[in-house]
């Protein structure tokens, strides 16, 4: 089955500025559910709310676009009442981490199987372009016409320390090693973080004065460089892309079938 | 024929009638005075390859169960107060979606964290309107053992029939009140099992076009059918749309549904009401109580009835205007500022024969309450 198969083209047009780096990580997917072989009505797409939510709709696999910050809750009982199904839950920045944070830590901390894929654009872009708590000390945006002075965190150190068994990094410069990272992160046995640094320049380029989308991703290329690289040691300011942990621990579903074993010896 | 009579706290009837009913997904978190819900299912559930779940909160419960309930399964939540607050989000969404689920509120004291440990019913019309925007609700209640469990079981197949999120409303008092109760048979009770669609793989589906009869078979997540659910306004396919006929259509839907079936959705138990003259109408602990008080009256001779109403929502209206056509006197008998009595006043001919009696205290109502509040409506004095 080709990629293309996997889209829904009676939602197109998608409602993605021009520039947008959903869309490539929309192509990302479908190629990395294409090279898995995956059938299309084994997956799940949970989403949230917000510009990354709208993916969802735009794949041909069973889809749930849900209530802001609470897509992988929802996922949570999608997978546990059904675990032969491959759930992908992909979310926006201030969805995932504003909002959805609880949500986020707990479905880490339980390891079940399930993909979150975290598409950090460092704004709110549905709403008009305000600060997300990855835009980081100093941003501007609508809500901080002042500066930002609030602080971000990393989301994979955070979710190293919440419990995914699965944490990678990468970018929407980066396509082929997107496409490799959403594979192995899709086909991992426990819940998995992908991180993909994602431009909207409508937002966040503009009101930073980071540039157009091609400048934006030009930032990707020379801001990021892979785990444990000698550029790294010379530069730490470079944001490190990768895999950063990948674990195999007893899953979610899996210790539950065992509970169920149990109470139907007793 | 063996009769399987137990004595039990009433939560641990709802779970065990939710068992009947075929649940097989509850997810929930700890809060007074629900827990034992929980606790009994998280025991009973795996016994027959069930899933329980305590989530991180019961905002994660209620969205877990709407996700389970799309997979194919029955799956409820229980909660009360300052958790059934943080369910209106996800219930709205249930409401929006059109997926089958019931929700549990064993009522305490409120507002707020309130009274965590004793009674109150308080919580009637945040069931009815207590997530935005417009909408239909159907809510369950229950004044003993029996009815716990009957109740129960009508939440999960009223949910399946009109696809839609119930609320079984119990309070703190016959939540945790133990008594006998004897477990029907298996199969005594019909249960209504999920409409899914006949339509074959490769055809299309069309998840939100009701039929004729204003149902819409469903078709599970993993099965052949693929398609969209969001709580945006949306059209048949499940795609979000702002066209105004289609979320006309919709709004009508959602709400003619449950308003349009009220005869069917409406239960109700009387008590002595032929020839009363003076009708009281009562539901969960309150209408314990109150039939307490009908009983001694009437062994005295007095005309005295009960109408205990089971649904609340969609309010029993015709029901309560015809109990009271006869009657000269009407009082409601409530633990809370008069939320369905309020109602009454609307459905009724003659609101100005119609009294609260209530308690709002933390206590339960008890019939000398009543009585001295018979008293005074009478002119007699306390």
């Amino acid at each position: 089955m080709a990629s293309k198969d996997f889209i829904r083209k009676r939602f197109f047009p998608h409602i993605w500025c021009p520039g947008c780096g959903h869309g490539i990580i929309l192509n990302g997917l479908v190629r990395a559910v294409e090279n898995l072989g995956l059938d299309r009505k084994n997956i799940v797409m949970v989403s949230g709310i917000g510009c990354s939510a709208r993916i969802s709709g735009y794949v041909d696999f069973h889809s749930l676009h849900t209530l802001h910050g609470r897509a992988l809750a929802f996922a949570t009982g999608v997978k546990l009442s059904k675990p032969e199904l491959d759930v992908i839950v992909p979310m926006g920045d201030g969805d995932a981490l504003a909002i959805g944070g609880n949500h986020f830590i707990h479905a880490a901390r339980r390891n079940i199987e399930m993909t979150a894929i975290v598409m950090n654009n460092r704004i709110y872009g549905m709403t008009g372009g305000q600060f997300s708590p990855l835009s980081g000390y100093g941003t501007m945006g609508t809500t901080v016409p002042y500066g930002n002075i609030d602080h971000d965190f990393d989301v994979v150190d955070l979710s190293l320390s919440a419990g995914a068994t699965f944490v990678a990094r990468t970018t929407t410069y980066h396509v082929h090693e997107m496409i490799d990272l959403l594979t192995k992160a899709i086909s991992h046995k426990g819940f998995s973080v992908l991180e993909v640094l994602t431009q909207c320049p409508t937002y966040f380029g503009r009101r930073n004065r980071i540039g157009d989308a091609v400048q934006m991703m030009e930032t990707y290329k020379t801001g990021t460089t892979r785990i444990g690289s000698k550029k790294k040691q010379e530069n730490p300011e470079l944001i490190e892309r990768g895999i950063f942990a990948q674990k195999e621990l007893p899953e979610y579903c899996r210790e539950y079938d065992s509970i169920i074993e149990k109470a139907k010896r007793k | 024929m063996n009769k399987t009579i137990r004595f039990m706290q009433g939560n641990e009837v709802c779970a065990e009638a939710a068992i009947y009913a075929g649940v097989n997904f509850f997810a929930g978190y700890p809060i007074t005075p629900s827990t034992e819900i929980a606790e009994s299912l998280a025991l009973r559930l795996p016994e027959s390859g069930g899933k329980f779940i305590q989530m991180e909160d019961e905002i994660s419960s209620m969205c877990a169960i709407v996700g389970a309930s799309l997979t194919g399964n029955k799956a409820m939540t229980a909660t009360s107060g300052p958790g059934f607050s943080l369910m209106q989000e996800a219930l709205g969404y249930a409401i929006m979606a059109e997926i089958p689920c019931v929700i549990v509120n064993v009522m305490r004291g409120g507002p707020s964290t309130g009274l965590p440990t004793q009674v109150g019913q308080g919580d009637v019309y945040q069931t009815r309107y207590g997530t935005h925007g417009d909408h239909a609700i159907i809510t369950l209640t229950a004044s003993n053992h029996a009815d716990i469990f009957r109740m129960t079981i009508e939440a999960f197949n009223f949910a399946e029939t009109y696809r839609t999120p119930v609320i079984l409303l119990l309070d703190e008092v016959t939540g945790h009140l133990r008594e006998k109760i004897e477990i029907p048979e298996p199969g005594k009770i019909p249960l209504v099992k999920r409409l899914r669609t006949a339509v074959k793989a490769g055809v299309d589906y069309h998840p939100y076009l009701p039929r004729e009869d204003g149902r819409l078979p469903m078709s599970d997540f993993g099965d052949v059918h693929r398609y969209n659910v969001t709580g945006l306004y949306h059209d048949m396919w499940g795609f979000p749309t702002t066209n105004p006929p289609v979320v006309y259509g919709l709004i009508r839907h959602l709400v003619d549904k449950i308003e349009n079936n009220t005869p069917r959705i409406t239960r109700f138990r009387k008590y002595y009401t032929k020839d009363a003259d003076t009708l009281f109408i009562s539901y969960g602990a309150s209408a314990r109580s109150t039939l307490h008080l009908v009983e001694n009256r009437r062994k005295r001779g007095e005309n005295v009835g009960l109408l205990e109403l089971q649904t609340l929502w969609p309010f029993p209206a015709e029901i309560v205007r015809d109990a009271c056509s006869k009657v000269s006197l009407v009082i409601v008998v409530e633990m809370n500022m008069g939320q369905i009595a309020k109602e009454v006043k609307l459905a009724v001919n003659n609101p100005e024969n119609v009294f609260l009696a209530n308690r709002i205290d933390g206590e339960l109502i008890t019939p000398t309450d009543l009585r001295n509040t018979l008293r005074v409506i009478q002119g007699k004095g306390v």
